[in-house]
């Protein structure tokens, strides 16, 4: 294995850490599976208090957006070459059909297209026996923060009254 | 439910609707009437931060919450037999979500005979200053 995959694997095995540590991913259950250059799987168990629907016992979809857009947004980091925080620009989700009650719902997640200021990434949400009927397609594209651009933002912010 | 919501809208107690939805409950959503104007908030709860050194509110939470904005404000106008589901979701980020108090108002845009389109904007010191503006579809 060379230098260059032992700093990927750090880097990933530190993003999934990171994910691990985000408070709304605790309080929602949310943990990491498994990150690569560019992507990454996240778990979102059942629990009764992401339920939407009290007749049905059914997850609220917004349960749902918090997964895809931390799994979208952290493929998008991993798809850096320098790994860094990429703020979400937009976000857009469609729910294919209902998530089982009881059963775990899995984010998957990649950086489709990585440009000089912006990353594209898709991302799927699904139940582990059945990859193949999706519950959720999202899509997002995120803000890349370059050096440059953060100082350009600063010297924005310093002469300018609003955010 | 369906008894209870159709209560809730005469009373405009959308607040005992969110008590049934556990989501809501967890995230702390409140409803707010304004006169016949009807606003939702999100107050600033540590389980709600998504960055932990900033900190911020999670993106996800905060379109969790404008999700379930539309929702709500769809029982509180239109007779439904069933809470309404969400077909599709779009959301853009227009600012930081800071950690402090979140808000937002809903707008029905098209209501068809099973579609409603809903859209949402949400902010935290001005309205005019939105920090996320949405759109969703519902099926009634």
């Amino acid at each position: 294995m060379t230098d260059s995959n032992d700093a990927a694997k750090q880097i990933q095995a530190h993003v999934m850490e990171v994910i691990d540590g985000l408070k709304h991913c605790k309080s929602l259950g949310i943990t990491s599976v498994s990150a690569g250059r560019g992507q990454i799987t996240l778990a979102l168990p059942y629990s009764e208090a992401l339920i939407g629907n009290p007749e049905t016992k059914v997850i609220h979809g917004g349960a749902l957006t918090t997964l895809m857009d931390t799994a979208c947004g952290f493929a998008a980091v991993l798809g850096l070459d320098e790994p860094m925080i990429a703020p979400t620009l937009d976000l857009r989700i469609d729910y294919m059909r209902s998530a089982t009650p009881g059963k775990t719902v899995l984010g998957e997640a990649v950086a489709i297209r990585v440009t000089s200021s912006v990353v594209f990434a898709r991302g799927t949400a699904y139940h582990e026996d059945a990859p193949d009927d999706p519950i959720a397609h999202c899509t997002a594209s995120f803000m890349r923060i370059t050096p440059e651009a953060k100082q350009a933002e600063e010297k924005r912010k310093a002469t300018t009254k609003h955010d | 439910m369906i008894d209870l919501i159709n209560v809730a809208r005469n009373n405009k107690s959308i607040d005992e609707i969110i008590e049934q939805v556990p989501y809501a409950k967890l995230i702390g959503m409140q409803a707010l009437y304004i006169g016949d104007e009807l606003l939702f908030k999100l107050p600033a709860l540590d389980s709600n931060i998504g960055n932990n050194t900033l900190p911020a509110i999670h993106g996800g939470c905060i379109g969790g919450f404008m999700e379930l904005a539309a929702g709500f404000h769809v029982l509180s106008l239109i007779e439904c037999e069933r809470i309404p589901k969400v077909v599709d979701f779009s959301l853009d980020y227009l600012r930081p979500g800071r950690f402090q108090e979140t808000y937002c108002r809903c707008h029905v845009v098209r209501q068809g005979r099973k579609v409603v389109n809903v859209s949402i904007s949400a902010w935290q010191t001005q309205e005019q200053l939105p920090i996320a503006n949405a759109r969703v579809h519902l099926l009634l």
